[in-house]
């Protein structure tokens, strides 16, 4: 037990700061902080859809979650049901078996609600365009409000993606 | 005007038989059988307030009936007048309920004719089992009790199981009756079986004939009050009986056994020795955790409720168990505490424990199966039952306001008080209650979740239960003032405290301690050891529920409500067969007392005959060992027959054999008859 | 007159501050994690946000399940003016004593419950299954740590276990009390949801135990239950810290009393949010037929402590 608490000690945080002279991400990251303050209460949930994706998408929305960049610092946190989900982060193409439950799982959502694509293959199908088993792009089945491009997208990509979306947002 | 009221009662019980016997059938048939039981059962509850209210017992002088054995002696004291309000409480709903409830015989599947008159002649005996004053009296009128139900039992005889039941019931109950006139038998001593010549004759009896006393009518009254491991008759009597029949035998006449086990115990012996009172409080225990670990295994709604009546059973005997404690070293207001605490738990298991009999009943009446695993979301379909049966388990979870919290609060505070005892070793048994008792009423309320969420929420696990109906209204009348009465005796236990307090003085000489308690709003236990005011709880917990949503009205919350599919992680469909049912629900439970269930898993596949990746079906089929059954009934019985089949060899068919046995016989006897 | 107020003031203070206890103690698992971690009123954020959404509700679910999230957080709220939270004693001590305040938080649990099972999926169930398992489980180890209490106190109402305990501060280092207090701190944890019985921020639905069962509830629901449900935290930790260790509490209505009662109780919720940081940070969560084994252990605990009251009396 000591030894746990040495290296936790040891290690210090990890979190890359928000200072002033830091270079663009954190610039944005600081951005987002500002936004999700005004726009939904300091408070995001987000329930992560994989719609078909192949996996590399989830990868860095871990990240995101990691130490490093630490989105719950934002208030940002993942949920486990789309009932307690102010927005949906999708991921890949939509696969036909990903159809329905994409659909579903935009209905089960609380109004107001926000849909995040990630990904190339979201929009575009990506390499997977053309195949029997694939539906679509994300957007031909829930009304997107932001794509966020890249194979894969970097996490700070993926939080300007997320910023931009609660830029949609309806105000009260 | 008492008198009158006795009169009110037999002749109105008596007439509900004669209508019942000159057929009973129809609307008016069925509800004129019923009237003579609610006056009946309405004109004994007036006569037995009058009892308690007044604290002064009613005689009647009955002319020489029976001049046998001292003849028929009837008074009515506070006692006494207590178990007669509540068979009234468990008899009037239960035989309005059974009015609609019993149209389901007119088809000819039970003799009406033999269920009105059976449930007449049954509340009336088990109404005079509270008047008998001598041990005659008491034991016909308890054998009466016994055999009317048994009747009751067999009313649908030719259900498969009802029978076997019936077997089960008649001989449990004859062994307690064995018992209790071995013990009485014993008691009397060769003098006079008036109850009042008992009180002063009992205390010249030896100290062992007085444990022997106590030992005989306590197993002979925990036969009929469903004690473990006496209980095996319950679960298969009351299940088997109609609906409303069941919550008399189980809300109402397992309460005899209590009834004669404080008459016997306390009343006629005057209390003994501390381990009496350390084998109720240890068979309490027991009951009451094993009643509740056996329900929760039950899918069959009334097999449940039954098990719950044994765990009810040792709630109320926890009380009286810790009392007779405190009444050997003299401690009278802790020993009155423990009383009141199971003669409350008594009433107020009377009431809810109907109830859901009668929600069972209701379950049944709409759905024709008491399998949980087949029903589900019927709170859609019969609203008012489902509230009722809610109220109800509410209740027997002990959840505050309600009643069945009033009366554990009380055997708890009983337990607490149980450092005051001046030996260690019988004041630990308290802690160890204590224990036994959360965990039981925990365990309970896991049950009642399962009993009601799945009997009552969700989707419906079968056609049956999708097309249920509400019942009729004189059913959902039975329930509803059963209900009330859980609220009631619920918001009032200062008054209900109060009266019991004067129903237990006197007995065993038990001093008025009713002066030790504060009834106010507030019901403080002697000592200000424990203080709880139920009405006021209520109240603030109504207050609160106003408030919050009002408060939120004012901040100006979303109130926008959508209705959507349920979320099953994008699933296409929900179908029933998606839902938890009864046995996961208490499937961890039963993997952490696996000890004690010793569960037998059986998983059966059937694969595809070409390839093994393809299952056509799985049947999986799961028990566990009924302990009781299986270690102490079946060597009994299996003794039994094999004792049979030797006799029988004696009994060869020759003449000639019988005739040397005669001889022999005739030597022996001559020869003991010249030795002593 | 101003103790009536007290009672309502101490509510409000219950329920302000148990967002912000939790928020504390997520802040600090973070920092523990090497992680910058949420703010610690991102809760309150969180309730706002909760209560602007609207409400999806399943098809299957009855009015049981709209009805739920008031009861629960009712009975939660209706604890909070029966505890010694600021002053002992308080006017309402004789309405309801320990036993009350243990049985109302089960009417809570018990209607949780039954919401689990209304929309009829299999997670709702084994959320209730388990939860309710969790609960009758614990309920042995409460009820005699409750008996312990009394013990010491010669009574089962609150305040007057505070002020026996005031009157005789030896009483809070004997073994029987810190036993009990071992015991209902491991309770404590089991019905809080936190862990090593269940994991409060986890996203695998098989390993839930309340999370699963509100899986369902959404909006100014959803905003109810977990309001409730980090009161519960407030109250057990209040326990724990006003009835083992009473000092802090204010004995008259003044305000300079009632400001040190306030300071002392969030010191003493920050310091059993640390306990409770460390130990989640150390110990991971328990396979679920583990659990009974730390329950039973809590209660052979308890037991022990009211044995040697019995002894040392």
């Amino acid at each position: 037990m000591p030894a746990l608490f040495q290296k936790i000690f040891k290690t210090g945080l990890v979190t890359e700061t928000l200072g002033p002279d830091d270079d663009e991400i954190i610039q944005l990251v600081h951005a987002v902080d500002q936004k999700t303050k005004h726009l939904l209460g300091r408070a995001l949930a987000i329930r992560d859809v994989d719609a078909g994706s192949c996996n590399g998408c989830e990868i860095e929305i871990t990240g995101l979650t990691s130490p490093v960049y630490d989105s719950e610092r934002f208030g940002i946190h993942f949920v486990a049901s789309p009932r307690h989900a102010d927005l949906l982060l999708v991921t890949g193409p939509v696969t036909r078996n990903m159809e329905i439950p994409l659909r579903k799982t935009y209905e089960a959502t609380p109004a107001p609600k926000l849909v995040v694509a990630v990904g190339d293959c979201a929009k575009t199908c990506g390499v997977f365009k053309g195949s029997y088993a694939v539906a679509g792009s994300v957007d031909k089945f829930v009304p997107v409000d932001v794509f966020v491009p890249g194979c894969p997208p970097e996490p700070a990509d993926i939080l300007r993606g997320i910023l931009a979306a609660l830029d949609r947002m309806p105000r009260k | 005007m008492m008198q009158t009221l006795f009169l009110i009662m037999v002749s109105a019980y008596c007439l509900g038989a004669l209508v019942a016997l000159s057929g009973g059938r129809g609307s008016l048939g069925r509800g004129l059988v019923a009237l003579g039981a609610v006056i009946g059962a309405g004109a004994g509850f007036a006569l037995a307030a009058n009892v308690i209210l007044s604290g002064t017992p009613f005689t009647l002088s009955v002319p020489d009936l029976l001049p046998l054995a001292g003849g028929l002696a009837l008074r009515l004291d506070p006692l006494g007048a207590f178990f007669l309000i509540i068979i009234g409480l468990g008899a009037i709903p239960s035989s309005i309920y059974g009015a609609g409830y019993s149209e389901v015989y007119e088809d000819g599947s039970a003799s009406l004719r033999l269920l009105g008159l059976a449930l007449n002649l049954f509340l009336l005996t088990m109404s005079l089992v509270t008047f008998a004053d001598n041990v005659l009296t008491f034991l016909l009128m308890w054998e009466g009790m016994s055999l009317t139900s048994y009747f009751l039992v067999m009313t649908e005889s030719r259900e498969a199981g009802t029978v076997r039941a019936g077997i089960w019931y008649l001989a449990m109950t004859h062994i307690g009756l064995a018992l209790l006139m071995g013990g009485f038998i014993v008691l009397m001593n060769g003098g006079s079986g008036a109850f009042s010549d008992l009180r002063t004759s009992a205390a010249s009896l030896s100290a062992a004939s007085r444990s022997l006393v106590f030992l005989l009518t306590f197993l002979g009254f925990g036969s009929k009050a469903g004690i473990v491991p006496l209980h095996i008759w319950l679960p298969m009597a009351h299940p088997a009986a109609p609906s409303h029949v069941s919550a008399l035998m189980s809300g109402v006449m397992i309460k005899m056994g209590i009834y004669g086990i404080l008459r016997v115990a306390l009343d006629l012996l005057g209390g003994g020795p501390v381990w009496w009172g350390g084998i109720i409080l240890g068979v309490g225990s027991v009951s009451a955790l094993l009643g509740v670990l056996y329900a929760l295994m039950e899918h069959d709604l009334k097999r449940l409720l039954a098990y719950h009546s044994v765990e009810n059973i040792g709630i109320i005997l926890i009380g009286i168990g810790a009392g007779m404690i405190f009444h050997t070293y003299g401690m009278m207001t802790l020993a009155a505490l423990g009383f009141i605490g199971g003669l409350y738990h008594t009433i107020n298991h009377a009431s809810f424990k109907s109830l859901l009999f009668l929600g069972a009943g209701s379950v049944l009446h709409a759905t024709h199966t008491r399998n949980m695993e087949e029903l589900g979301g019927l709170i859609k379909n019969m609203p008012w039952t489902a509230l009722f049966f809610l109220i109800g388990s509410a209740a027997i979870s002990a959840l505050p306001p309600l009643n069945g919290f009033a009366s554990e609060w009380l055997v708890f505070q009983s337990l607490l008080g149980g450092f005051n005892l001046p030996v260690p070793e019988v004041a630990l048994l308290m802690p160890v209650a204590v224990g036994m008792l959360a965990l039981t009423s925990g365990l309970a309320a896991a049950c009642f979740v399962k009993a009601f969420g799945i009997t009552f929420l969700a989707l419906p696990r079968s056609e049956a239960a999708e097309h249920a109906h509400e019942s009729p209204l004189s059913m959902q009348v039975g329930m509803g003032i059963l209900a009330l009465a859980c609220i009631g005796l619920g918001l009032a236990p200062f008054a209900v405290v109060r009266l019991i307090g004067g129903v237990i003085t006197g007995l065993g000489g038990l001093p008025d301690t009713r002066a030790a308690f504060t009834f106010n709003l507030h019901l403080q236990t002697p000592g200000a050891f424990g203080q709880m005011s139920s009405p006021l709880v209520f109240l603030g917990l109504l207050i609160l529920l106003g408030l919050t949503p009002l408060i939120m009205r004012l901040l100006r919350v979303n109130w926008q409500l959508r209705r959507g599919d349920t979320w099953g992680c994008g699933r296409v469909g929900q179908t029933a067969r998606m839902e938890y049912t009864a046995t996961s629900f208490a499937e961890p439970l039963r993997r952490i007392f696996a000890e004690l269930y010793r569960p037998s898993r059986d998983v059966t596949i059937d694969f595809h005959p070409d390839s093994k990746y393809f299952v056509q079906s799985i049947e999986y089929r799961s028990e566990i060992t009924p302990l009781f059954e299986r270690w102490l009934y079946d060597p009994i019985l299996r003794l039994i027959r094999f004792t049979a089949r030797q006799v029988r060899k004696l009994q060869a068919g020759s003449l000639y054999l019988y005739l040397a046995y005669i001889i022999i016989i005739l030597i022996i006897l001559l020869l003991a008859a010249r030795w002593f | 007159m101003n103790a009536y107020l007290l009672e309502i003031g101490q509510a409000l203070l219950a329920l302000l501050l148990a967002p912000g206890l939790v928020g504390f103690v997520r802040w600090l698992k973070a920092r523990l994690q090497n992680r910058r971690g949420a703010p610690v009123w991102l809760p309150y954020f969180e309730l706002r946000k909760l209560f602007g959404k609207e409400v999806v509700m399943s098809n299957n679910a009855s009015w049981l399940f709209r009805v739920a999230p008031y009861i629960v957080f009712t009975s939660a709220l209706a604890v909070t003016f029966l505890i010694p939270l600021l002053a002992a004693p308080l006017p309402f001590d004789n309405v309801g004593d320990l036993l009350v305040v243990v049985y109302l938080l089960l009417l809570g649990t018990f209607f949780l419950a039954l919401a689990g099972l209304d929309p009829g999926t299999a997670f709702g169930g084994m959320g209730s299954s388990r939860e309710m398992t969790v609960a009758a489980l614990s309920e042995p180890t409460i009820a005699l740590a409750i008996f312990g209490l009394a013990l010491g106190a010669g009574s089962t109402n609150l305040g007057r276990i505070v002020t026996a305990t005031l009157a005789n501060p030896g009483v809070a280092i004997s073994p029987g009390h810190l036993m009990a207090f071992a015991a209902l701190f491991i309770v404590s944890l089991a019905e809080t949801g936190r862990l090593p019985v269940d994991n409060p921020s986890t996203h695998l639905e098989l390993t839930m135990i309340h999370e699963a069962m509100i899986l369902e509830y959404s909006g100014r629901y959803l905003a109810l239950i977990e309001w409730a449900s980090w009161l519960k935290l407030v109250i057990f930790f209040t326990l724990l810290a006003n009835l083992f260790i009473p000092w802090g509490l204010a004995a008259t209505l003044t305000p300079v009393a009632l400001a040190v009662a306030v300071l002392t109780l969030i010191l003493k919720l920050v310091l059993l949010g640390l306990i409770v940081a460390v130990v989640e940070t150390r110990i991971a969560k328990l396979r679920l037929f583990r659990v009974p084994e730390l329950l039973g252990m809590s209660f052979v605990l308890a037991l022990l402590a009211v044995t040697s009251s019995f002894l040392l009396k």
